[in-house]
C-alpha cells in the first residue's frame, strides 16, 4: 500500500509543479463557464431595429413604442426609403427592419387587418430567427390587447409556459453540457498526457522494470485526477449557482455520485488512449479530436439530437456525454430521483467497465 | 551462474538486432559489454530487464526466466537505462525516495550501500533532477537503481556523455558495489573502460565476437602490431599504408596509426617504403596490443568474412 501512496504522492508533485497543468486544470473550467455563460447565448438582448413607418398614425407609433419598451430591442434609426434597408444592414447598424404599410390604422379599423413587414438580416440565421420570433410575439400581444373584441367569433388562445426553465435561460442548457465537456476533457486529456509523458521521457521503462503492477501504475496515475476532477465538478456547479443562478433542484448527493461515475469513465478513456499513443502530442490530439469535438457536437449539448440525421443519432448514443447530460439535467433542473435516470446510469456504468477492461488489457507490461 | 543468456535472437521488423547471443555472468562478477553504437547492447539490456522477450533463446537472472517469471526478475534487478530516466521535475531526494518506495523499502534501510555515491550529490538534494550536471545525474540514477539492494545490477552505458573525471569516479563506485557482492553488467562504447571489468564481451552488429577477461583478450590479439607516429600527423598516410603489400589491417588510434602485418618478414619491407617518404618525424615501432586493438582486429576480420561471403554469392 505504501508503494501505491508513494506513487500518488509523486503524481501530485508532478501536477503542482507544472504551471501549464495547473492552468488547464483550474483555469480552463472557470474561463469556459464564464465564456459560455456570457458570450455564447441563445437569448436575445438589445437587438437593433430600424423602423420604416409609412403611415405615421397612432396605431403604428404605438406599436413602435411597444417594440422598444419590450426590453429586447433598441432603435437603430427611422427610415423613409426602401434603399435605406439595405444600407442599414450592410453597415451593420440594424439586424431587423420593421415596415408599417401606408394607411396602417385605417386598414386595421376598416378591414380588421393590416400588414407589417419584418425584414431580418439572416446572415446570422439563428439570431435572425430568434429576433423575428420575439418581434412577432411583441406585436401579437399588443394587437390583441388593443382590440380584444375584434377577434373571430370563436377564438383559441394559446398560452404557453416553459417548464423547468421559465425564462428560457441559455445557462440552464450550458451548465450540464459544460460539466460533461470539461470533466471529459480534463479527465481524459490529463491522464492520457501524463501517462504518455512517462513513455516519452523514458521513465515508463523504469516503472515497468520495477515490481509495480500495471494496475498500480494506472491507479496511481488516475487517483489524483479523480480528486481534481471532482473539485472541478463542484466548481462548475458552484459557479453556475452563484454567477448564473442555476439551481440544483434535486439531490446534490446523487448528482455528485453521477459525476464520480462519469469522471471514472473519462479517466479510463484517457488510460485507453494512452495505451495507443506514443507521445504526448498524439495523446493530446486524440483526446481533443476524438473526445472533445464529438462531445460538443453530438452530445446534444449545443445541437438537438432529434434534428440530426439518423446515422449521427446512432453516433451520439455512444457518446458518454449524451447520457450524462440527460442525468445532470434531470437532477439539476427537474429534481427527479434515481428512478428516472437509472437507465442512463446503467449505460454509463457499462461503458466505464468496458473502457477499464480494455485499458488494462491493452496496457503492456513490457516495451514494444 | 548469476545470469545466463542462451542463444538469444531478437529482430525488430526487418532488422535483426541480436544473433545467437550466448554468454554467462558469474555471481559477483563485474562484466562489461563492449561495442559501438547500434551493436545491440541496449536491446540485450532490455531483455535482461524483462522489458523485451527474445524471439528465440532463453535469458535467466538468478534462475528466473525473464519471460515467464518476470515478476521475480523485477524484484532482484537494478536497472539503469541508457537514457537518463528519472523525473526532472522532482528533486534529487524525491526521486530517490520514490524509487525506494516503489521497491517497498526506504532510503534509510539501504543507505550504507549508496552512502559513498549519494554523499557526493547530497548537497544538492533539494535541487530538481533536471538541473543536475551529467555526472551528478548518473550518480543519482545509480543511487536509484541501487536503493533496493538488487542482486544483479544492469547499467546500460552509464558513462556515455559524462566527463572523464566523473567516469573514473563512476568506475570506482562500481568496484565498491562489486565488493558488496552485487553482480554487475555494464555496457560501454569506451575501450579503456573494458580493462576495468573482470570479463568483457565484445559485440558488433548483434553478434558476440569474443568473451574473455580483458588482459587475455588483448594477448590473444595481433602479435604483429606496430604503431606509426609522425610529427606531421599520420592521417594522410593511412591510405598509402593500406596499399602496402605486407599490411593486413591499418586503423587510426588516437593520433597514431596501428598496423598489423601479414608476417614478421614484412617488417623490413615496410621500413624501406617508410624511409622513401623522407619524413624524419616518422616513428615506426612494434607495440603490445591493447583490448581496443584486439577489438579492431576482430572487427576487421568480421568485415572481411562478410565481404568474402558477399563475393561468394
Amino acid at each position: 500500500m505504501s508503494r501505491f501512496f508513494g506513487f500518488v504522492k509523486k503524481e501530485f508533485q508532478h501536477i503542482f509543479r507544472d504551471v501549464r497543468t495547473l492552468v488547464i486544470l483550474f483555469g480552463l473550467p472557470i474561463v469556459m463557464i464564464i465564456l459560455f455563460g456570457y458570450v455564447v447565448t441563445t437569448e436575445i438582448r438589445d437587438v437593433e431595429v430600424g423602423i420604416w413607418d409609412r403611415s405615421m398614425d397612432q396605431a403604428s407609433i404605438q406599436a413602435t413604442q411597444k417594440i422598444f419598451s419590450s426590453g429586447y430591442f433598441v432603435p437603430a434609426g427611422y427610415l423613409d426609403r426602401e434603399e435605406q434597408i439595405g444600407e442599414l444592414f450592410r453597415s451593420g447598424r440594424a439586424k431587423v427592419v420593421v415596415v408599417f404599410e401606408t394607411d396602417f390604422e385605417k386598414n386595421l379599423k376598416r378591414e380588421n387587418r393590416a400588414s407589417i413587414r419584418l425584414i431580418t438580416d439572416a446572415s446570422d440565421a439563428n439570431s435572425a430567427q430568434l429576433a423575428q420570433n420575439y418581434l412577432q410575439g411583441v406585436l401579437m400581444n399588443y394587437f390583441q390587447s388593443l382590440n380584444p373584441d375584434i377577434n373571430a367569433p370563436w377564438s383559441v388562445q394559446v398560452k404557453s409556459r416553459m417548464f423547468y426553465n421559465e425564462e428560457l435561460k441559455g445557462v440552464y442548457m450550458f451548465v450540464p453540457g459544460l460539466m460533461a465537456l470539461i470533466l471529459m476533457l480534463i479527465s481524459a486529456l490529463m491522464t492520457s498526457v501524463t501517462i504518455t509523458r512517462e513513455k516519452e521521457f523514458g521513465t515508463m521503462e523504469l516503472l515497468l522494470a520495477s515490481p509495480l503492477k500495471p494496475r498500480e501504475i494506472i491507479l496511481g496515475k488516475v487517483t489524483p485526477y479523480v480528486f481534481l476532477s471532482f473539485v472541478n465538478a463542484l466548481t462548475i456547479i458552484l459557479l453556475g449557482f452563484l454567477v448564473f443562478k442555476v439551481p440544483v433542484v434535486g439531490s446534490l448527493w446523487l448528482l455528485m455520485l453521477e459525476c464520480m461515475l462519469y469522471i471514472t469513465l473519462a479517466l479510463s478513456l484517457g488510460v485507453l488512449i494512452s495505451t495507443s499513443a506514443k507521445t504526448q502530442q498524439v495523446a493530446m490530439f486524440m483526446s481533443m479530436l476524438g473526445l472533445m469535438l464529438p462531445t460538443i457536437l453530438l452530445s446534444g449539448f449545443i445541437f438537438p439530437i432529434d434534428n440530426m440525421p439518423l446515422i449521427l443519432q446512432w453516433f451520439s448514443s455512444i457518446m458518454p456525454a449524451r447520457w450524462f447530460i440527460v442525468i445532470v439535467k434531470n437532477i439539476m433542473l427537474k429534481g427527479t430521483g434515481f428512478v428516472y435516470i437509472w437507465k442512463e446510469t446503467l449505460i454509463l456504468l457499462g461503458m466505464t467497465l468496458f473502457f477499464i477492461l480494455a485499458a488494462v488489457k491493452r496496457f503492456n507490461v513490457r516495451l514494444k | 551462474m548469476s545470469l545466463i543468456l542462451d542463444h538469444i535472437d531478437k529482430s525488430f521488423e526487418s532488422v535483426q538486432a541480436l544473433k545467437q547471443v550466448n554468454f554467462e555472468v558469474k555471481e559477483g562478477e563485474l562484466f562489461g559489454l563492449i561495442g559501438p553504437d547500434g551493436a545491440g547492447k541496449s536491446t540485450l539490456f532490455r531483455i535482461m530487464a524483462s522489458l523485451l522477450i527474445p524471439d528465440s533463446g532463453r535469458c535467466s537472472m538468478l534462475g528466473y526466466d525473464v519471460d515467464k517469471e518476470y515478476r521475480q526478475v523485477r524484484q532482484i534487478i537494478g536497472y539503469m537505462p541508457g537514457r537518463f530516466s528519472l523525473y526532472m521535475d522532482l528533486s534529487v531526494e524525491e526521486n530517490l525516495a520514490f524509487y525506494a518506495r516503489v521497491f517497498g523499502t526506504t532510503i534509510q534501510e539501504n543507505y550504507d550501500l549508496i552512502k559513498d555515491i549519494y554523499e557526493q550529490i547530497a548537497p544538492f538534494k533539494k535541487r530538481l533532477a533536471g538541473r543536475l550536471s551529467g555526472g551528478m545525474k548518473q550518480k543519482l540514477a545509480l543511487s536509484c537503481a541501487l536503493i533496493h539492494r538488487p542482486r544483479i545490477l544492469i547499467l546500460d552505458e552509464p558513462t556515455t556523455g559524462v566527463d572523464a573525471v566523473s567516469r573514473r569516479e563512476f568506475w570506482d563506485m562500481l568496484k565498491k558495489i562489486q565488493r558488496e557482492g552485487i553482480t554487475t553488467v555494464v555496457s560501454t562504447p569506451y575501450m579503456d573502460e573494458a580493462e576495468l571489468c573482470d570479463r568483457v564481451a565484445l559485440i558488433q552488429k548483434g553478434s558476440l565476437l569474443a568473451v574473455a577477461d580483458p588482459s587475455a583478450l588483448a594477448e590473444g590479439g595481433e602479435k604483429l602490431l606496430y604503431s606509426l607516429r609522425s610529427g606531421k600527423g599520420v592521417y594522410a598516410y593511412l591510405d598509402q599504408i593500406r596499399q602496402l603489400e605486407g599490411c593486413r589491417y591499418a586503423w587510426l588510434f588516437g593520433d597514431e596509426l596501428h598496423v598489423t602485418l601479414r608476417s614478421a618478414a614484412d617488417d623490413a619491407g615496410v621500413k624501406k617504403v617508410l624511409d622513401s617518404w623522407q619524413d624524419d618525424s616518422l616513428k615506426w615501432e612494434s607495440i603490445v596490443p591493447s583490448i581496443e586493438d584486439r577489438f579492431m582486429g576482430l572487427l576487421q576480420e568480421e568485415s572481411d568474412a562478410d565481404s568474402e561471403m558477399e563475393e561468394g554469392e
